[in-house]
């Protein structure tokens, strides 16, 4: 009994010596030098439920990272690398989450939709010009590839125009922006054409083009991340900025 | 017809236009893996046997405890450098005699000349540290020539470092693909340039060609795109998002620092050296639209170029000439590629169809490289992909197949290789091949890393 396990001891060896040698035999080039062992990335992902609220009440704030040592949100600051939080912010708000870890950084965002109420009556405080102009200034959309002003825009345009006709004190910025799609060069191109095409239809409506800033960002800072077509649309947009 | 039936008719015209194409490039045919895949790789070069290189690795000359570590990093460049050359056959190492030469009297010939190894050429040689220093011996033997052996015999001293290790592997590896490689420099000291987001922020960064020693150039603090480094490696100019909008900077690689570049107005992206770094080639908005503009290295001289009234990017000049331009234009909707004479005149339109970016001209100015997404539009799932142009006969031919958004290609200094970022690992990274689609492999895995630019030398 013990001889034959001994033998089939040896003959197992015997067999593993060969496999061996012929894994010897079929060793192949050395791979490149090896790069320097990736840290894993860091996993980043923020929700907020529900995504639209009237003003005045709140919603809740979600976030989960994973190999992540430094993690902020952008109007909260430094947060947990997980965990959930009240919000309930005046205005419609874009969280921008960051994750910074040893293996790189992730981000994620999330949009919240404040629907203002039909008509504050009875306001307490007279608003600021930055709070109408937030209030009332609404984006401009556009189609993919494209920095012409869509007909169905022209009324957010007009609407635009008439108020910032009302308070010719104030300057802005518009930015334009691009979805994912496409490459980073051509798009920086194509939104500063749409940002341009914004600031040439108020100047048109005689808005004085010296109050108005342009600059593109392509697709370098897009309000909303994901890779579908409502987001994209999101994405495409002339943003107005209230300049201070 | 079916699906299988139109991919066999597109191959069919896919490999007619290739040999037209492909036959130029004197690049060597290297058979595809053998896993299942509905497209055809080929290249020119079929049939050409290329020389059998047998690279043993290199020995220590003495007992200095250093050694290994050096040896270690010298054999594995040298090796890598060698197989991604593309102009050689390494010869396995299973095939190699046990005693393997650290010097020429150490050679048994028959032992390397006929088969197992049956190798044409012999890269052997030996290191040791020794007084605070490394010297690296090597010899290139023609084996075949018994009589007469030594095609190249070579000696390296530097500072025993791992660095300098690699550099010297990367020295001899350049003098034997030069030699054997038809007298075109090799690219194992060459640079790229790339964009990384590795610190939070979008930066320019530098690295070997291999993807080792990568280091950041610029602190902007804010978003840095499109580097390109001159004809001579001594500036790096690049676009970035400054306090008065995206202007050009200029970064100087022998000062370590950015220096001054005119402020042009609007929005400025994407410069170009022409190849004598006497001029560059960018794209303005300050007159409006975005258009070509050229002008001296210095920013002076300004001349706009194109006058569409779509938004014209990414110019690149013709590399071997400096007479013509290729660039981007949206003009006609989607963005197609162009060419024109660097005065403006005689606009070209390069591509038919689709989403054309990012032209870059070849070292032999026969060439273009761009991303293309052929198909494109509702229920057309095109993918951003790597292709190849004969600027003459408008001919192209597809490099990447493997899926992901391929984009930024860049030409390597021999044209043998080609640099571009591809999201196919789940995020935008760095990957080069040889300009046939083939020995591709991944250079950057941290953060994510875009718009690679390689040295002109």
């Amino acid at each position: 009994m013990r001889r034959q396990s001994l033998k089939v001891l040896a003959t197992v060896a015997a067999l593993a010596a060969i496999m061996m040698l012929g894994a010897c035999h079929k060793k192949t080039a050395p791979a490149p030098p090896p790069p320097p062992p990736p840290a894993p990335s860091p996993t980043a992902s923020i929700s907020v439920s529900p995504d639209t609220i009237d003003k005045g009440q709140s919603a809740t704030l979600t976030w989960q990272t994973s190999n992540a040592t430094d993690v902020s949100i952008d109007g909260i600051g430094a947060v947990q690398p997980s965990g959930s939080q009240q919000v309930s912010p005046a205005d419609s708000a874009t969280y921008h989450l960051v994750a910074k870890g040893a293996g790189g950084t992730q981000e994620a965002t999330a949009r919240l939709t404040v629907t203002q109420p039909p008509a504050p009556a009875a306001a307490t405080t007279s608003p600021t010009d930055e709070d109408l102009f937030g209030q009332t200034v609404k984006d401009i959309y556009f189609d993919y590839d494209k920095s012409d002003i869509r007909t169905d825009q022209q009324a957010a345009v007009q609407a635009d125009a008439q108020f910032l006709t009302q308070h010719s004190n104030i300057s802005f910025t518009i930015e334009g922006h691009c979805d994912e799609r496409g490459s980073t060069e051509y798009n920086l191109a194509l939104g500063d054409q749409r940002a341009s095409s914004v600031k040439n239809a108020l100047a048109a409506v005689g808005i004085s083009a010296s109050r108005i800033k342009t600059i593109s960002y392509g697709k370098e800072k897009p309000f909303c991340m994901e890779s579908n077509e409502s987001c994209w649309q999101q994405n495409r947009r002339g943003h107005f900025v209230y300049q201070k | 017809m079916d699906d299988t039936d139109r991919r066999a008719q597109r191959h069919a015209d896919i490999v007619a236009k290739l040999l037209g194409v492909l036959i130029l490039l004197s690049l060597s045919f290297l058979p595809s893996a053998s896993f299942a895949q509905d497209w055809v790789r080929t290249g020119s070069g079929l049939g050409v046997e290329k020389v059998r290189l047998a690279v043993p690795d290199f020995k220590p000359s003495n007992s200095d405890p250093q050694n290994t570590a050096l040896l270690k990093t010298f054999n594995d460049t040298f090796w890598s450098d060698l197989d991604n050359s593309g102009v050689v056959e390494l010869v396995s190492k299973s095939f190699y005699p046990l005693q393997v030469p650290g010097q020429p009297a150490e050679i048994t010939f028959p032992a390397w000349n006929s088969p197992p190894p049956n190798a044409a050429m012999l890269a052997f040689g030996n290191l040791a540290v020794a007084g605070g220093k490394v010297t690296v011996q090597g010899w290139l033997y023609d084996v075949k020539n018994t009589a007469s052996p030594q095609v190249l015999g070579k000696q390296y001293t530097d500072v025993p470092t791992i660095d300098a290790a690699r550099v010297i592997a990367h020295k001899f590896a350049d003098e034997i693909i030069f030699r054997l490689g038809g007298g075109i420099p090799g690219i194992a000291e060459s640079t790229i340039y790339f964009v990384s987001d590795r610190t939070g922020h979008k930066e320019i960064w530098a690295m070997d060609y291999d993807g080792s020693n990568q280091r950041q150039l610029t602190h902007q603090g804010s978003i840095s795109l499109s580097p390109r480094i001159s004809p001579d490696g001594s500036r790096l100019a690049f676009s970035s998002l400054t306090k008065s909008g995206w202007d050009i900077l200029m970064y100087s690689m022998d000062l370590n620092r950015p220096v001054s570049f005119p402020r042009l107005g609007g929005t400025n992206l994407s410069p170009a050296w022409s190849p004598d770094g006497s001029k560059l080639a960018l794209s303005s908005s300050r007159a409006g639209h975005s258009e070509i503009y050229v002008c001296d290295a210095s920013g002076g001289n300004l001349h706009r170029m194109t006058t569409g009234k779509g938004p014209d990017v990414s110019p690149t000049w013709n590399r071997k000439t400096g007479a013509q331009i290729a660039f981007v234009s949206g003009s006609t909707g989607l963005p197609q590629v162009y060419t024109m004479e660097a005065d403006g005149t005689n606009q070209q339109r390069m591509t038919d169809q689709g989403y054309a970016v990012s032209p870059n001209w070849s070292p032999n100015g026969q060439f273009l490289t761009l991303a293309w997404i052929r198909k494109y539009g509702p229920g057309e799932p095109g993918s951003s992909d790597i292709y190849l142009m004969d600027i003459a006969s408008k001919q192209w031919v597809q490099l990447t197949h493997d899926g992901g958004r391929n984009d930024f290609p860049s030409w390597s200094p021999d044209g043998r290789h080609i640099v571009f970022q591809s999201s196919r690992s789940g995020k935008e990274e760095i990957w080069e091949m040889l300009a046939d689609g083939s020995k591709l492999h991944q250079l950057t895995f941290t953060g994510r890393n875009s718009q690679p630019n390689w040295s002109w030398k």
